[in-house]
């Protein structure tokens, strides 16, 4: 089933503070990723790519550059007469002190959007989790297998964030939820991505309102693992919780690695704004090996086992190596990279050498210059 | 509504002719160029650059590719409530169904259309040609010397004048003579097909050259001369910088590789002049531990393992490993494959070049025979089979059979 009848919500502040290098002048939804998307980008061309026509983005802080990345949603082709995409500011209710704090919090602020709209089902997301998704293949299980609420997971190491939940299953039905489990080891574990029926989301939501709960995985979700059939649907596809600048580095890398051929499918294209750079320009002298590169870049130098994002300069005898440099940034002649996160416009004057480690990349933050 | 002091005419009719399969489907100004535009991305990205918001765009030949490629202007920033972009085609009238028989008939036929504007000056625009030039400066010029019609000039090459439209200019920028195509020019100073009139004037000379029976109805045979003849004010623009005719295989190719030659005045990286085009949607390209590309533009959703040396490659080109490209032009979504050679070629859209193949051949290999050597051109949609060659100048639209 095209995916018509289901409304669409992304959290574009998940997290913000735990990857907070690269979220202090932004939302986590407008981290710059993969060579020339914001993280926003995937799951709402995912929405786009299985029919959704209605988005709404949920806010937080810092969200000016969402909104400029976002305009009017063109790009994802949701800017529309009708429905399309809306950018969702905090909504903080009298006397509250402060607004969107936790999840249920901003559901709370968003109950006015959601039940505006006449769709059936509700789609949510994590903008801080890098997957290409079928989100059709997702809703179609749920609708036949008649579960109240189905919450995509993956096995494995479970992020180091708050409030994420851990599954024990029984075939497909979650039998036992976890919230916070303090273990290291491999477990099923909630990529924070939800189906279910707007109405049962509108009385989930009102009744922990009434009841004066604050936390949505703990007193929505595994408060009800017995009277409601919650549904596990894994995940075997490219997905990763981005928790932190390690784990951003090394997701990074891994799509160097080979991960760019799972995380970017035909048909499942990824939109992102557009930006008018001419192709990439690999001058006489250029080596380049393994390397994810953007258009409206000019490599004189060396690029090894690196993303470069869009308009990014790497000057004759500059070497990057096992790096991510964001849009714009200017390595100057004979500068060498290895194993560091330049954010965007940054400029590495001649002659430098910054190096990070594998576990632990060097980030220089936005508009710096070394 | 505000007042359109000019508006541009974009004559993107041309069948280009002598770009042979590369044009059978589609008018010359949508002919892909630069490894993610199209020829007629040029003049409409100088219009917009150069504060001309309503352009009137004359289509005519295979039509089909270009209307949807121009679609409501959004890429240009031409989707304006008041103006932007409008595609012109010919239309059927109670006297009868007229083709455009002429580029100035083609705006005579659209007379109404400009009309509906009311602009003062009317740019005149041709939609075949690679150049970033500020119209916004010859319009100043034009006003300047209070012109009936200001041709932009470019000089030229003394031993390719003759290919050109000549002009002879005095020392006030007006011109005294015009030379079409002369076998021995006495002048260098060639015409770009960039006008710009005073609406008022154009309009009458337009209807007086459709009632004249014996007129080509053409802008630089017919048009001109006779503003020439009646003592009108013409003056010519000196343009200084890359400027471009990509009406031949030959000069679309080194059009292509002039982006990689840094001596040649043509940067598309200058984001104070932006050329505008409808990008693919496609992830970043990526370049594997098996290639090596020197020396080359490479777009979007490429992905690279052979070598790539003096080429252009369009979105979602594929190069596998121990193929090779050089001094070659490769457009959208054509993949080249193992052990492959690709040289001094246009290899056109999703095409496949098989295993082992080889396509083009470079001069010194032919240096005893060079009046046979010529860029090789594959056309779209074709398989160039298993260690199948393409010779020399030849031009391929067919599937051409390999080993089995």
């Amino acid at each position: 089933m095209r995916a018509s009848n289901v409304l669409g919500i992304i959290y574009a502040s998940a997290y913000d503070e735990h990857i907070s290098e690269m979220t202090s002048v932004r939302a986590s939804g407008s981290i710059p990723f993969g060579g020339r998307y914001r993280l926003i980008d995937f799951p709402l061309s995912d929405m786009v790519d299985c029919g959704i026509t209605a988005v709404g983005v949920s806010t937080k802080s810092n969200y000016r550059s969402l909104m400029d990345h976002l305009g009017s949603g063109k790009p994802w082709d949701l800017s529309r007469k009708n429905e399309g995409m809306t950018i969702l500011p905090p909504f903080d209710l009298a006397g509250n002190g402060g607004a969107n704090r936790t999840r249920l919090e901003a559901l709370q602020g968003l109950m006015n959007y959601i039940s505006h709209s006449k769709k059936e089902y509700i789609l949510l997301a994590d903008a801080n989790v890098v997957a290409n998704l079928n989100y059709e293949a997702i809703i179609d299980g749920h609708i036949k297998s008649g579960a109240d609420i189905t919450i995509c997971y993956k096995h494995g190491v479970k992020p180091n964030l708050p409030n994420i939940m851990t599954f024990t299953l029984d075939g497909e039905k979650i039998t036992k939820v976890l919230v916070n489990e303090n273990d290291k080891a491999e477990k099923d574990y909630s990529l924070n991505i939800l189906v279910l029926r707007k109405a049962l989301l509108e009385r989930l939501v009102n009744a922990a309102t009434a009841a004066g709960a604050t936390d949505f995985e703990r007193d929505v979700i595994a408060a009800n693992v017995d009277t409601l059939f919650l549904r596990g649907e894994k995940i075997n596809d490219f997905a990763c919780t981005i928790d932190s600048l390690k784990t951003y580095y090394e997701v990074s890398m891994k799509l160097v690695q080979g991960g760019y051929k799972e995380l970017f499918k035909k048909d499942l294209p990824i939109y992102t704004k557009v930006r008018d750079n001419m192709p990439a320009i690999y001058g006489i002298g250029a080596k380049a090996a393994n390397s994810l590169i953007a258009d409206g870049c000019i490599i004189k130098g060396t690029v090894e086992n690196s993303i470069l994002f869009r308009g990014v300069y790497v000057a004759e005898g500059a070497v990057v190596r096992n790096s991510v440099v964001m849009q714009d940034s200017y390595i100057s002649e004979n500068s060498k990279l290895n194993c560091a996160v330049l954010d965007k416009n940054v400029v590495i004057k001649p002659n430098k050498k910054l190096s990070g480690a594998d576990t632990c990349p060097l980030y220089i933050a936005k508009d710096s210059t070394v | 509504m505000k007042k359109t002091e000019c508006l541009a005419m974009l004559l993107a009719g041309g069948q280009g002719s002598r770009l042979g399969i590369l044009t059978k489907h589609i008018a010359k100004p949508a002919v892909p160029y630069g490894g993610k535009y199209r020829i007629i991305d040029f003049p409409l990205s100088n219009c917009i650059n150069s504060g001309i918001d309503t352009v009137g765009v004359l289509t005519q030949y295979q039509p089909l590719e270009l209307n949807d490629y121009i679609g409501n202007g959004e890429a240009w920033d031409l989707d304006r409530r008041d103006g932007g972009v409008h595609v012109l085609s010919p239309y059927q009238q109670i006297k009868g169904t007229d083709w455009y028989k002429g580029t100035a008939n083609a705006i005579y036929q659209n007379i109404n259309f400009i009309d509906r504007y009311n602009p003062e000056y009317v740019a005149v625009l041709s939609g075949d040609h690679i150049y970033k030039m500020d119209y916004a400066k010859m319009l100043a010029y034009h006003k300047e010397k209070d012109a009936a019609c200001t041709i932009a000039m470019l000089e030229v090459p003394w031993e390719e004048a003759s290919r050109f439209g000549l002009m002879f200019v005095n020392n006030d920028g007006s011109i005294s003579e015009f030379e079409e195509k002369p076998k021995k020019p006495r002048s260098n100073k060639a015409s770009m097909g960039v006008y710009i009139f005073t609406w008022k004037k154009l309009r009458q000379y337009l209807i007086d050259d459709e009632n004249n029976p014996n007129s080509g109805n053409d802008f630089g045979h017919d048009v001109i001369p006779a503003m020439h003849a009646a003592g009108e004010r013409l003056f010519a623009y000196q343009f200084d910088g890359y400027w471009k005719d990509v009406g031949t295989i030959d000069s679309l190719w080194e059009a292509n590789l002039d982006l990689l030659n840094p001596r040649v005045d043509l940067d598309l990286s200058d984001s104070a002049w932006k050329i505008y085009s409808k990008s693919a949607v496609a992830p970043p390209h990526f370049i594997s531990d098996k290639a090596a590309v020197e020396n080359s533009m490479i777009s979007e959703g490429c992905d690279i393992s052979g070598t790539v040396d003096y080429s252009v490659l369009f979105s979602n080109v594929t190069v596998e490993e121990g193929a090779t490209v050089r001094y070659s032009i490769v457009m959208p979504c054509t993949t080249v494959k193992a052990g492959a050679v690709v040289e001094y070629a246009i290899i056109a859209e999703n095409t496949v070049i098989e295993t082992g193949a080889h396509v083009g051949n470079s001069p010194e290999e032919m240096k005893d025979h060079l009046e046979d050597w010529g860029i090789a051109v594959v056309g779209e949609n074709i398989t160039i089979g298993k260690n199948a060659a393409v010779c020399a100048k030849q031009m391929v639209d067919t599937d051409v059979k390999g080993e089995a």
